[in-house]
C-alpha cells in the first residue's frame, strides 16, 4: 500500500476534541501517521497519493454498538455481505453484534464461526457479543471469561431483559471479577407484556396496548442498585424516557460509573410518527412522546447518555406486512445513522463534536477498542462525509437486504462520500 | 361542554367507514338522517328493497359476534345485496394465511363492500390498503367500534330528540372497550357532555384528553345524567388482575335502582350486549321498558348498519 495524503479536509477528531482544516496521512500499513493542520499541501512526498478532498469533512468511521445481523438462522434478513455493505455506505467501519441469533451466540464454537464469516464476507470490523444466560434464557451466565478470550467484547442478552434480580445481581457480581462489559435492555417484562406502542394518549386512541415508562425506569433503577455492590463495566443499551434519563442523570451526578446508549430512532421520532399503524415504527424500546425526545436530545449534549446507536434490525416482508400486533419490532438503520443523526446538529438540537464523539470515540472508549480516532498510529478507519448534500431516503437504495426502514422518503442532509478501513476506500459515492 | 381534541391518531380515508375518528359531522348526520329512512322499512310488512342489488357484501367475522354479524348480515339482504359471511374457524387463516393475503383473495372476488371484525387494532386499515372497495370497521381490537356508537347515537336521538346539551355516562370496562372510544368521539361530535366511570383498573392512560371527565364513584359520575351507558365486564377480567372479585365490582360499579337515582328520572339505560346480569347491571333494570332501551339498540343497529352499506357502498 502507498502512503496517502488526504489534503484540504476538515478533520474532526473527537477524541482530543479538534476540529480544524488540514489533512491526513495514512502509511504504508494503513495507519495514520499524522493529521491536523500540520498536514498541507507543502509536506507531501513526492511518490505518496494525493487526494484533495475540496474541504468535505474527515471523522473516525463510526462505531455501531447496537447491530443484528441475520447469520446464523435468519440469512434471508440479513447476511455479512449485505449487513457490511449497508455500513460501509453509511460510514460506519466498527458493529458490534447482538446475540440473539439462530442459535444463540452463548458458546465458544460460535464466536469462532462469526469472527470467521464476519472476515470473509464483510468488509467492516466485526465485534460480537455473546448473550449474558445460555439461550437468553435469563437463568445460567454463559462462560464470560473463556468467551472474553476468544475476542467477546461485550454481553447482553441483545432484545430480551435479565428479569431475575438474583440472577442479575449475580452477573454483575461475577463481571466483575473478569472485567466483562454488561449491557442490559431495560425493560420490565410483567410491565411490558403485551405492550405494543408508548403508553398514553396515542395508545388510548389507536386502541393498542401501552408499554409503560415505568418498565424501563425500574429495570435502570434496579441495576443501579445492584452496581453499588457489584461494581462491574455497566451499559444501559438503550433508554427511551425522560424518566428514565431523570434517573441516570443523578447517578451520574452521584458518581456512579456506567455508560448508557440510545438508538438514533427515539432520538429522531416520536410517537406521533406510527400514524395509521405503520409497522416498521414498532420498535423496541417504543418511540415515546416528543417531550421524551427532547429529553434525550438534550442528554447527548449534557453527557448522560453516551452513545448513539442504529439499532439496526433487519425485517423481512413477511415479519413486517401484518396488523400491527403480529409484526416484528424493529427497523433498519445501520446505512442511515450518521444522515440522520446530522439533522440533530442541522436542526441545531445537538453540537457536532458531541454527536460526532456519541458515534465514534465513545462508543469505543465504552467497548474498550482501539477505534473512533484519529490519533497517531490508530487504524485508518475513516469517513469523509458532506456535512450539507441533500437527498431522500429510497427504500429500495438501501443496501441492506430488508427494506424496513423508519425513514422512507425522509429529506436528510449529510451524505457520507468516501468510507476507509485500515487505510483502503471500501466505499466511494462517486 | 367537552372539547373535542384536534389530534387525529389516524388519517381520514373517506371510503372507507374504520372508526368515528375519521369521519366528520356532514358524514353522521348523513348516516343518521339515512338510517331513520330505514326504520320504517324495517316495521313495515315487506322489509324488502332493491338499492344494492347486484352488489356483493363480504362479511370477514375474525372473533366471534352473534348480534353485529347477523345485524350487518340482515342489513346487507335488506338492501337486496349478495351477502356472503366467511366463518373464519374453517378458513386459511387458521392455516396460517395473513390477513394481507385473505385481502387479496377476496379482491378477486370482486366485492363492493367488505364488513370486517378483527381482534387487531388497525386491521380494517390494513385492509382497506388492499383492496379495491369499501371497508365498514365492525369492531377492531380495542380501537373503534363506529356502527355500535352510531345505533347508539340513533337510539338516543329517537327518544331525546337530539344527542347536543345532553350528559352521558359510559360506565364499565373503558380500557379494553372500542365500544366506550366510538361513543366518546361520536357523543362529544355531537355536543354530548361525556362521563366515564370505572374503576381506575379499567382506565386507559389520558383518557381525559379524549374530552370526557373521569369518575371512579357511580353516583357521582351518574349526576344528573340522561343516558347510562353500560358496558360489558368481560370474564376473564373480574378474578384477580384488574378487580378482585364480580361480587365487589357489583358493589360498586354495577348499576342498580339504589345508584340509578343520582342520574335524572327519566334517565335511559343502555348496553351494547350481551349482559352479564347481575354483575354490571342489575336484571330488573335491563328488563324494565320504561327506562332501558337495549333491545331498541339492536333493532335500530339494523336500520344504522343498512345505511352504512347503502352510503359506503357507492364511494369507490
Amino acid at each position: 500500500m502507498k502512503e496517502q495524503y488526504l489534503i484540504n479536509a476538515r478533520i474532526i477528531n473527537p477524541v482530543n476534541d479538534t476540529d480544524e482544516i488540514g489533512g491526513l496521512i495514512i502509511d504504508d500499513q494503513g495507519k495514520i501517521k499524522a493529521s491536523g493542520k500540520k498536514v498541507t499541501k507543502q509536506n507531501i512526498s513526492t511518490n505518496a497519493e494525493k487526494i484533495d478532498l475540496q474541504g468535505k469533512i474527515v471523522i473516525p468511521g463510526l462505531v455501531d454498538m447496537r447491530v443484528f445481523v441475520g447469520e446464523p438462522g435468519f440469512e434471508y434478513k440479513e447476511n455479512f455481505r449485505t449487513l457490511s455493505e449497508a455500513a460501509i455506505a453509511g460510514g460506519v467501519t466498527s458493529a458490534v453484534l447482538m446475540p440473539n441469533t439462530h442459535p444463540v451466540i452463548d458458546n465458544v464454537s460460535m464466536v469462532d464461526f462469526l469472527k470467521r464469516r464476519g472476515r470473509d464476507k464483510s468488509k467492516i470490523n466485526i465485534f460480537p457479543t455473546a448473550s449474558l444466560t445460555k439461550n437468553t434464557n435469563g437463568i445460567e451466565m454463559t462462560e464470560f471469561g473463556l468467551l472474553m478470550k476468544k475476542g467477546i467484547v461485550a454481553f447482553t442478552d441483545g432484545i430480551k431483559t435479565v428479569q431475575n434480580p438474583q440472577v442479575m445481581a449475580r452477573i454483575m457480581n461475577y463481571a466483575s471479577q473478569c472485567n466483562s462489559l454488561v449491557m442490559q435492555h431495560p425493560e420490565d417484562a410483567f410491565l411490558s407484556e403485551g405492550g405494543l406502542i408508548n403508553e398514553g394518549e396515542i395508545s388510548t386512541r389507536l386502541g393498542l396496548k401501552g408499554i409503560p415508562y415505568l418498565a424501563e425506569k425500574i429495570i435502570v433503577e434496579r441495576d443501579l442498585s445492584f452496581l453499588e455492590e457489584y461494581k462491574c463495566r455497566y451499559h444501559i443499551a438503550q433508554v427511551s424516557s425522560k424518566k428514565t434519563i431523570e434517573v441516570i442523570r443523578k447517578a451520574k451526578h452521584d458518581e456512579k460509573i456506567f455508560t448508557a446508549g440510545v438508538s438514533i430512532n427515539n432520538l429522531s421520532l416520536n410517537e406521533n410518527d406510527i400514524g395509521d399503524f405503520k409497522t416498521f415504527l414498532k420498535l423496541s424500546p417504543p418511540l415515546r412522546t416528543e417531550d421524551d425526545r427532547m429529553s434525550l436530545v438534550n442528554s447527548i449534549n449534557d453527557g448522560t447518555i453516551d452513545v448513539i446507536v442504529s439499532d439496526h434490525k433487519p425485517e423481512d416482508e413477511e415479519s413486517k406486512r401484518l396488523t400491527f400486533s403480529q409484526a416484528t419490532a424493529g427497523a433498519t438503520g445501520i446505512e442511515t445513522l450518521l444522515p440522520l443523526a446530522l439533522n440533530l446538529f442541522h436542526n441545531k438540537s445537538v453540537k457536532l463534536n458531541k454527536l460526532i464523539a456519541s458515534l465514534t470515540s465513545n462508543p469505543a472508549k465504552v467497548l474498550k477498542i482501539n477505534k473512533g480516532t484519529l490519533n497517531n498510529g490508530s487504524d485508518a478507519d475513516l469517513c469523509v462525509l458532506d456535512i450539507n448534500k441533500p437527498f431522500i431516503v429510497e427504500k429500495n437504495l438501501l443496501k441492506s437486504k430488508s427494506k424496513n426502514t423508519p425513514i422512507e422518503n425522509k429529506k436528510l442532509q449529510g451524505k457520507v462520500l468516501k468510507t476507509y478501513i485500515k487505510g483502503k476506500m471500501v466505499f466511494d459515492n462517486n | 361542554m367537552a372539547t373535542i381534541k384536534k389530534l387525529k391518531a389516524v388519517k381520514k380515508n373517506p371510503n372507507h367507514l374504520l372508526g368515528i375518528q375519521d369521519i366528520s359531522f356532514p358524514d353522521v348526520n348523513k348516516i343518521l338522517s339515512e338510517a331513520k329512512t330505514f326504520i320504517k322499512l324495517n316495521r313495515s310488512s315487506s322489509k324488502k328493497s332493491d338499492l344494492l342489488r347486484g352488489k356483493t357484501q363480504i362479511n370477514l367475522f375474525f372473533e366471534p359476534s352473534t348480534r353485529t354479524q347477523s345485524s350487518f348480515e340482515l342489513a346487507g339482504k335488506r338492501l337486496g345485496a349478495d351477502v356472503m359471511s366467511m366463518n373464519i374457524v374453517n378458513s386459511a387463516i387458521k392455516k396460517g394465511e395473513t390477513l394481507i393475503d385473505t385481502a387479496m383473495t377476496l379482491n378477486a372476488m370482486h366485492p363492493d363492500i367488505i364488513v370486517i371484525r378483527h381482534g387487531d387494532s388497525g386491521a380494517p386499515n390494513l385492509l382497506s390498503q388492499k383492496v379495491n372497495c369499501s371497508v365498514i370497521n365492525a369492531g377492531d381490537g380495542r380501537r373503534e367500534h363506529p356502527t355500535q356508537a352510531l345505533l347508539d347515537a340513533l337510539t338516543i336521538i329517537n327518544r331525546k330528540g337530539k344527542v347536543e346539551g345532553l350528559k352521558i355516562a359510559i360506565c364499565g370496562d373503558i380500557l379494553h372497550s372500542r365500544v366506550a372510544r366510538s361513543n366518546i368521539y361520536l357523543m362529544n361530535m355531537l355536543g354530548a357532555e361525556v362521563n366515564v366511570v370505572a374503576p381506575k383498573t379499567l382506565l386507559p392512560h389520558s383518557i381525559e384528553k379524549l374530552g370526557v371527565k373521569v369518575f371512579n364513584d357511580m353516583k357521582k359520575g351518574l349526576d344528573k345524567c340522561d343516558i347510562v351507558m353500560m358496558l360489558r365486564l368481560q370474564n376473564e377480567r373480574m378474578h384477580g388482575s384488574f378487580l378482585p372479585s364480580p361480587r365487589e365490582y357489583y358493589e360498586y360499579f354495577g348499576l342498580t335502582q339504589d345508584k340509578l337515582l343520582a342520574a335524572k328520572k327519566d334517565a335511559l339505560i343502555m348496553h351494547p350486549g350481551p349482559m352479564n346480569r347481575g354483575v354490571e347491571i342489575d336484571t330488573n333494570l335491563a328488563d324494565d321498558i320504561n327506562r332501558s332501551v337495549i333491545r331498541e339498540q339492536v333493532e335500530l343497529g339494523v336500520a344504522v348498519r343498512m345505511a352504512c352499506l347503502k352510503i359506503y357502498c357507492k364511494k369507490i
